[in-house]
């Protein structure tokens, strides 16, 4: 009795957390049936958003990806002092709110910080542009490729790579061979959730980005900013996108998770 | 000389492992590194391999320092005591992984994969993933994939270790055929006397760090060069303050010169083999007998029989007894 008590209150609780939500934006999204949306979703605005959303997402996963299997092999495979402090700097995201690290990024990157103003006289714009933007969301999804990669990397343990090297091979040779192929499925598993991260960022880049229009707006920030101009169809239709994203990068991500965890 | 060890030290931290350690072991020959687990022996074997830095002493290999060589630079094969087998490769793809990163030719490739497959009687399984072998296979597996780089020595790390009995005792007579067929120079780690006596020309017994002795099998057990060589090779037992060998003790019902009196407390009838077990004032010893004989000598527990060294028997001070080592008797 007890069972089925606790399974209707986790069901009830989802009800009305995420079904129910998420539901009625759909509804609402195709209340006036698929015209309004295919307009709203090809509006010049929405569609510069998605390019916008495409290009920081692909930049902020192709850096952590190659930062991830960098620091996860380093901190696996090498024994080096300040190693802990390492691995706990890695998880500091997670722990500080998006808006915190907009924030910190224009203290260091801004017009008038020294760093930024520096780069700026060389011809880069970080804040209010595109690589402040990759920046936030580099920060924001930093440690998922790590995590996901670092307990698989230990569980391998590093018997094949020292085989590998016996038979001749150079490290370059190890890794690509021996190393990548055993922790592929937890890259990938790794790779899909930075993904969906940085596709529904929006706290640190509403901060560096400046929310210019046509510019530097995202697909996050074109839902928000429809939103609080009445025009509900267009962010209730970049809603439901960026949710039917999320769900098939979980579906992904659920079908390369290894068995048994 | 294929591999000339000279005066390594090793510590982890501040734990001694290797202790002076030096080993000549010749082209061709079959080496036993053989002691007790923690002797040192496996660790010796990496820096042969290049998987530990030695902290002191040099390692040559035919002839060129290897010191301070890396793995990739030495062209010895290693065998890991648990396969270490490529996990995503198949077999084939696991035994030509050497040549393959040598950029060899696919033709030639091919031709020595099937050549070592053939040697290690794995043709059949060629396509076959790690995951879908057996444990003796994966050893084999493992064999031919540091055979097929055609290494200057062959390394093997408790090569029979993870197997049961039956497949460890095959396993035994095939390496040392191979051997015969390949003639590469082997060493492997063991800490099982039986089969370093079984498999090896040359035996290196190794504890605590450091070299107690090295010789041909039948050297070590007939000359060990003291009391630890000597249990650790086989049975001993105690006999008038010596270790000698329970094979070794004459044992006789009627009292005679040189002979120690001793109470038979239990005899144990293993087929072929009787243990006589005894006491000599409060101390135990045992005599190995055959049947025959131990049949003949019609004793009884309880009766009193009188033992002494059989005329070539080897006898060693035994530990704390104080006396100097004896040569063999008689």
């Amino acid at each position: 009795m007890t069972r089925y008590l606790l399974r209707a209150l986790a069901l009830v609780y989802l009800l009305f957390l995420l079904v129910i939500p998420v539901g009625l934006i759909v509804w609402r999204t195709f209340a006036d049936g698929m015209g309004p949306v295919i307009d709203a979703l090809t509006s010049d605005e929405a569609l510069h958003a998605f390019q916008v959303t495409l290009i920081v997402a692909v930049w902020a996963v192709a850096l952590n990806t190659v930062f991830g299997v960098g620091t996860a092999v380093l901190l696996v495979r090498r024994r080096f002092p300040g190693k802990r402090l390492l691995s706990a700097l890695i998880d500091l995201p997670v722990a500080v709110s998006p808006v915190i690290v907009g924030l910190a990024l224009i203290l260091v990157y801004g017009r008038f910080a020294p760093v930024g103003g520096w780069l700026e006289r060389n011809g880069i714009q970080v804040i209010f542009s595109v690589p402040g933007m990759v920046l936030a969301t580099v920060f924001v999804s930093l440690p998922l490729v790590v995590r996901a990669v670092v307990p698989v990397l230990e569980e391998l343990g590093d018997e094949q790579e020292r085989a590998a090297h016996t038979l001749g091979a150079s490290p370059l040779q190890t890794f690509r061979r021996i190393t990548i192929p055993g922790i592929q499925w937890a890259l990938a598993y790794g790779i899909v959730l930075c993904l969906a991260r940085a596709l529904g960022e929006y706290g640190a880049v509403a901060v560096v980005s400046g929310r210019i229009v046509g510019e530097t707006q995202t697909l996050t920030l074109f839902v928000e900013e429809s939103f609080q101009n009445f025009d509900q169809t267009s962010a209730f239709a970049a809603a439901t996108a960026l949710a039917l994203i999320a769900v098939v990068t979980l579906l992904i991500a659920k079908l390369l998770r290894p068995k048994g965890t | 000389m294929a591999i000339e060890v000279c005066d390594v030290n090793k510590s982890f931290g501040t734990t001694p492992v290797l202790r002076d350690v030096s080993v000549d072991i010749s082209s061709g020959s079959l080496t036993a590194l053989l002691g007790p687990s923690g002797g040192g022996k496996s660790t010796l074997l990496r820096i042969i391999a290049g998987l530990e830095v030695p902290d002191s002493g040099t390692v040559v290999i035919s002839g060129v320092d290897a010191t301070r060589l890396s793995p990739q630079r030495r062209n010895v094969g290693f065998v890991f005591q648990h396969y270490a087998a490529f996990k995503h490769l198949t077999v084939y793809r696991n035994v030509a992984f050497g040549l393959e990163v040598r950029k060899r030719p696919k033709a030639e490739v091919r031709r020595r994969v099937h050549e070592l497959l053939e040697l290690v009687h794995l043709e059949q399984m060629a396509d076959r993933y790690p995951a879908q072998l057996s444990g003796g296979q994966r050893q084999r597996m493992a064999l031919a994939r540091a055979l097929a780089v055609e290494p200057e020595v062959l390394l093997l790390d408790e090569p029979f270790g993870a197997l049961d009995a039956q497949v460890r005792k095959e396993l035994r007579t095939w390496l040392r055929r191979l051997h015969d067929e390949v003639h590469v120079t082997t060493v492997f780690v063991t800490h099982d006397q039986e089969e370093a006596m079984d498999v090896a020309d040359e035996i290196v017994v190794l504890a605590n760090g450091a070299v107690e002795q090295v010789g041909s099998p039948d050297e070590i057990y007939d000359n060990p060069a003291n009391p630890f060589v000597m249990s650790f090779l086989g049975p001993v037992t105690n006999l008038a303050g010596h270790l000698v060998r329970p094979h070794d003790i004459d044992v006789s019902a009627t009292e005679r010169s040189g002979g120690t009196a001793a109470a038979v407390t239990r005899i144990v009838r293993l087929g072929f083999e009787v243990r006589i077990e005894m006491r000599i004032d409060e101390q135990d010893v045992w005599a190995q007998l055959t049947r025959g004989t131990a049949d003949s000598l019609g004793i009884e527990p309880g009766d009193t029989v009188y033992l002494r060294p059989s005329p070539h028997a080897k006898r060693l001070a035994s530990p704390g007894s104080g006396r100097p080592v004896q040569e063999p008797a008689g």
